[in-house]
């Protein structure tokens, strides 16, 4: 469980993060929705340390991250999976290398130890014929599979993803939230997903935060979200005609 | 930054595979160019002071002593970084630039990696052998030099040879090592620098390269001038 209490972010003048609270629970897909310079990067990147917030606190189930040692954030920091937006996957690797990497640079594991385990999420993100092949070789699909894979390769119990569908085809972007949520389930993962895909939210959104001008607007589950009526909201998830139409249904289904 | 890339370092196996992979992009990677460049660069340093040498009292033997002088203490030292600055350098700005792009640099961070470690310590290490570089530039430019004095027919092998050795200072050959390591360390450090810290996209990733070239090699200007100033004077 993550907790995150009241925290600000300023960059210069400008303040990015004005005073956001909430909790991320294990085992359940999170999301950070809003508009473009709404905070929602800024907010990902300082719950992984990447910004070092001006006040408040993150906690990763009770430890206050502000508080820790170098050396314990790092060991922090090996418990924390994350799927870049781009994948960031390392070129000069090849999938299975990639995948391996922080096993070993972390754990005391064989080299067939390695293998093994790397195998086993290969198989569990379902990817094939992919092995020895390197980022630039394999579609888009593929390197976020990857992503995930090398993510939770060290049995990560965070497990953060920016904008994981960006870039995939509709069938390819459900096939990547299932698989994301699945594995959340599977393991007990706390997981946070930056996303602006309307799809995802209605998915796999189990807890969604809302961020607007760098304040938390609202937060509640994928059907709370239908039902709401908060106007911010209602106009960023609902501003296209289709998911006006979605929502309408759904709430008519909802008086039936 | 130094403080950092000798701060936590990185598991001993696996800097191990990344020490011997930089050795061979930069070190391995670069003893082509080196050749080829030095063994011209002799030549023509060797035909020009014959062509220059018009005074029949001035005796044969300076071609050789010429070319030595300048391939061992200016030309495989000073120059060959510079050539290095453009081939090395600017692949190590690029290399660390793309991946700071691409966020693999923020990947390493998040995964609890000391990216700097990570990635600029190996460097750092791997150039300890650019000495050998340097030394393979000496050799080859001084041959080249005797091959074109020789057989373009400007002296003889004999005189070539006697000047090659006349009033040979050994601390000469410690200074131009003394100078390649500093050099070494440039080359390593200068680059990584510009490639990690650099922001934007691919057209930054292109000028940061540029700019890391430059700052390298007027860096490397101004310490062989000071070191020359220290180890010579």
């Amino acid at each position: 469980m993550i907790e995150v209490k009241n925290i600000v972010k300023q960059f210069g003048e400008q303040t990015v993060l004005k005073g956001v609270s909430t909790r991320f629970e294990a085992g359940m897909t999170n999301l950070i929705i809003g508009q473009s310079g709404s905070g929602k990067t800024v907010f990902l990147k300082s719950l992984l340390g990447i910004h070092t917030p001006d006040s408040g606190t993150i906690s990763f189930d009770g430890r206050i991250y502000s508080e820790l040692s170098n050396d314990e954030k790092r060991a922090l920091r090996t418990e924390i999976g994350m799927v870049f937006q781009g994948s960031a996957l390392f070129d000069s690797m090849t999938v299975e290398e990639n995948i391996g990497f922080p096993l070993k640079m972390f754990s005391n594991k064989t080299p067939k130890e390695i293998k093994e385990r790397v195998d086993f999420v290969i198989d569990r993100v379902h990817l094939v014929n992919a092995h020895h092949k390197r980022p630039s070789e394999i579609s888009g699909g593929m390197q976020k599979r990857v992503a995930i894979a090398r993510a939770i390769v060290n049995n990560p119990k965070y497990l953060f993803c920016d904008e994981p569908n960006s870039g995939l085809d509709p069938k390819t972007a459900i096939v990547i939230d299932n698989l994301i949520q699945e594995i959340t389930q599977e393991y007990n993962i706390t997981t946070v997903i930056n996303t602006h895909d309307m799809n995802s939210v209605m998915e796999i959104g189990e807890k969604i935060v809302f961020l607007k001008n760098g304040l938390l607007e609202w937060e509640g589950s994928n059907k709370e979200i239908f039902k709401t009526d908060n106007e911010a909201v209602t106009d960023f998830v609902y501003s296209s005609e289709l998911f006006k139409r979605v929502r309408k249904m759904y709430l008519e289904d909802d008086v039936k | 930054m130094l403080k950092e890339i000798f701060n936590k370092p990185t598991k001993w196996s696996v800097m191990k595979q990344l020490i011997l992979k930089e050795v061979d992009d930069l070190i391995i990677g670069s003893l082509g160019i080196v050749a080829f460049i030095s063994f011209f660069v002799g030549g023509v340093v060797a035909i020009q002071t014959a062509l220059n040498l018009t005074n029949p009292l001035i005796p044969k033997y300076l071609i050789g002593f010429a070319t030595r002088q300048s391939v061992v203490l200016e030309f495989a030292p000073t120059f060959i970084s510079i050539i290095m600055a453009g081939k090395m350098g600017s692949f190590i700005t690029s290399s660390i630039g793309t991946m700071r792009v691409t966020e693999q640099i923020d990947a390493l961070e998040v995964m609890g990696v000391n990216s700097l470690n990570y990635l600029v310590f190996p460097k750092i290490i791997a150039l300890l052998l650019y000495p050998f570089v340097i030394g393979l530039s000496m050799f080859l430019g001084v041959f080249g030099g005797w091959l074109a004095a020789v057989y373009g027919g400007f002296t003889t092998s004999f005189e070539f040879t006697t000047g090659i050795q006349t009033e040979f200072i050994p601390f000469h050959i410690a200074y131009a090592f003394i100078k390649t390591f500093v050099f070494a360390l440039l080359l390593a450090t200068i680059p990584s620098f510009h490639g990690y810290y650099m922001k934007g996209g691919a057209l930054e990733v292109g000028q940061a390269s540029t700019v890391s070239f430059v700052w390298t090699s007027v860096v490397i200007i101004l310490m062989n001038f000071i070191l020359t100033q220290l180890l010579l004077s």
